[in-house]
């Protein structure tokens, strides 16, 4: 960063600021947990974005085939071994990496907006405009997530795409519940008052004065999400509604692998892992956050 | 307001979340790709036949009217025909729902005799080593995927040291020798005098349900952990330490029974969402339940079946946690208390 640019940044952040921002950081690195979790996500988020690169084969990725290279062990060539038509199975797993980190960011970068909108106005509003909006998250409460997402889906060609559409469906529910409710305890505070008889408008108001007081819940709850919607996403692929073959979807090839067990047990397992890394990377990293912030969220 | 009167309102927030369900449900299961009516004759059925099917299954009128056909066969029980198995959907449901039942029980069971105790020992060694080790097996536990452990089971309990069998409810050798009286194996093998049979079924049913109660074990534990740990600062117990008695009865008298409360949120919260993993677990040990009837409507667009199915799902699911509210108003005086203040 240049000095002309740290500059900026000091005329807008004040150097309170900057003390408190500095004593989050120590206490969130005091935690070895939490900074595993940000350690594994960051790892395998660079992973994925240079998967063309870093994969031993990256052209295994898609339609390839090898009948002479099937089902091999773990060796030095395919470190994790082949795949029953072939196909290096890390090189696959960094692919289907990225298919789990768009499926995180298609259905959290459309829910938790949409949610935390329709959440606001609910909250703030009340009233009939609350009641419909609150019986709209009711109903996709009614389900189990899985369930709810498969029967979506059931409607659809089982594809990546409609899977992200089902589950983003889904999604944004659980935040606007979480901002509703803290909106509802906020609207009446002393501040909120304040701001309404400065002659304040609405969107003010919500945006300026409510909204950064649900920031630090809507971020543990973002983070700790990401690790539920890749476990759904991998559940479904699993069923076979999600990633179709020959996209490398880490559930599509935990459920391939099973036809060859248990010799060729290295297709399930080492996809099965890749999964459980990543998400417990998350979860990790949440939990880490909601000690930082000391908020309540729950999944 | 009345704690009765809240209860009528949770009520009749319910009807309207289950009616919500079946509009979304339905729609979506009619506007398939594919015609129903052509999927269940097949390929060689000629057009004529297919139409005639189309108007008999009411598939020409337009889905509002299609719905409310619908919606007055539920009524009286009747949930369409699945076109996989030709039956009728409910007396499907009536025949698969047992096993998945089944399972989630003995889950459930699972749950409770490994989650509460192991979260009382991390609670009494707090931040000690047991307790981290707790806490690690915690983040294993939800961060996994259950239908990742049930191979890993596999693997280790069925094809490496051969203990378990590792697919459906009972040896093919115990077919013709029980009948089914509720349909729930561990009960019929009983009824029908069948021992062996009954420590078969015992034997297959091990493996789905500790892959399938894993991430529940976990949650249990950390919720008993932190709730023990809040009641035990409390005055009362202080007080009881005072007068001397023994530290095993404070704990398991006086500490636990009050600590029981949010376990008991959140033993009610995951029966409900037992039934959603089941899908994943029934799939991977052929086990055949309501799930892996569903998942099979699913991949065949079994549209009355997957509607059936559903429905059922989501009217257990929203039963269970209306009667953890119930019980809960019932056991603590206080959350009766929060509950008749809210709204």
């Amino acid at each position: 960063m240049s000095a002309e640019s740290a500059g900026v940044l000091d005329r807008f952040v004040s150097a309170e600021r900057r003390e408190l921002w500095q004593r989050s950081w120590k206490r969130f690195t005091s935690r070895p947990m939490s900074v595993i979790g940000l350690g594994i996500i960051i790892a395998i988020i660079l992973l994925a974005v240079f998967a063309p690169v870093v994969a031993p084969y990256p052209e295994h990725a898609g339609k390839f085939t090898d009948f002479s290279n099937t089902l091999q062990p773990p060796s030095l060539d395919h470190p994790l071994g082949t795949d029953h038509v072939g196909r290096d199975v890390l090189s696959r797993i960094l692919f289907g990496y990225r298919l789990s980190l768009m499926l995180v960011g298609v259905v959290l970068g459309f829910g938790v907006p949409v949610g935390v909108l329709l959440g606001l106005v609910a909250g703030y509003y009340g009233g009939w405009t609350e009641t419909i909006i609150m019986r709209a998250t009711d109903t996709a409460l009614a389900l189990p997530p899985l369930v709810m997402a498969l029967a979506i889906t059931s409607a659809l060609e089982p594809t990546l795409t409609n899977a992200m559409i089902a589950i983003a469906a889904l999604w944004w529910t659980w935040h606007a519940r979480l901002v509703q409710s803290i909106v509802a305890s906020e609207r009446g505070e002393e501040y909120v008052q304040a701001a309404k008889l400065a002659g304040a408008s609405t969107p003010h108001i919500l945006f300026r004065e409510i909204l950064p007081n649900t920031l630090s819940p809507i971020l543990v709850k973002v983070t700790l999400d990401a690790g539920f919607v890749i476990l759904i996403g991998a559940g479904l692929s699993f069923i076979g509604v999600g990633v179709q073959p020959p996209q490398p979807g880490l559930g599509t090839m935990v459920s391939q692998g099973t036809s060859y067990l248990p010799d060729s047990w290295w297709v399930s397992v080492f996809a099965g892992l890749a999964i459980f890394v990543l998400v417990m990377g998350f979860n990790m990293l949440g939990d880490g956050l909601r000690d930082l912030f000391d908020v309540e969220v729950n999944r | 307001m009345k704690y009765w009167q809240y209860l009528v309102r949770r009520l009749a927030g319910i009807l309207v979340s289950l009616i919500g369900l079946s509009i979304i449900i339905f729609t979506t299961s009619r506007v398939l790709p594919g015609n129903p009516a052509r999927m269940a004759l097949g390929a060689l059925a000629s057009e004529e036949q297919v139409q005639a099917l189309a108007a008999e299954m009411g598939l020409n009128k337009p889905i509002p009217l299609q719905y409310l056909d619908y919606m007055r066969g539920l009524l009286v029980g009747d949930l369409g025909t699945s076109l996989e198995t030709k039956r009728a959907v409910s007396t499907d449901i009536v025949y698969y729902l047992p096993a998945t039942l089944e399972l989630i029980t003995v889950s459930m069971f699972l749950t409770v005799v490994i989650g509460i105790p192991l979260g009382v020992v991390a609670a009494q060694n707090k931040d000690g080593l047991t307790d981290n080790a707790t806490r690690l097996v915690a983040f294993f536990s939800v961060s996994v995927p259950g239908f990742f452990i049930a191979i890993m089971f596999q693997l280790l309990f069925g094809y490496l040291l051969e203990w378990l069998p590792i697919t459906g409810r009972l040896g093919s050798e115990f077919g013709s020798g029980v009948s089914r009286f509720t349909g729930f194996l561990l009960v019929d093998t009983l009824l029908s005098g069948n021992l062996a049979a009954h420590v078969d079924a015992w034997a297959h049913i091990i493996l789905p349900a500790l892959a399938l109660s894993l991430a529940g074990i976990g949650q249990v534990m950390r919720i008993t952990r932190s709730s023990m740990i809040d009641v035990k600062d409390q005055d009362y117990v202080e007080a009881e330490r005072g007068f001397g008695l023994p530290s095993w009865l404070v704990t398991y008298k006086y500490t636990l029974k009050n600590a029981f409360i949010p376990t008991l949120t959140i033993l009610g919260l995951l029966y409900a969402s037992l039934l959603g993993n089941a899908f994943l677990i029934e799939l991977v040990y052929s086990w055949p339940g309501l799930a892996s009837y569903g998942v099979t409507a699913v991949l065949n667009n079994d549209f009355n079946a997957v509607v059936g199915v559903t429905m059922t799902i989501g009217v257990a699911f929203v039963s269970i946690n209306f009667l953890v509210d119930v019980l809960l108003g019932r056991v603590d005086p206080r959350i009766r208390l929060a509950m008749e203040e809210a709204t």
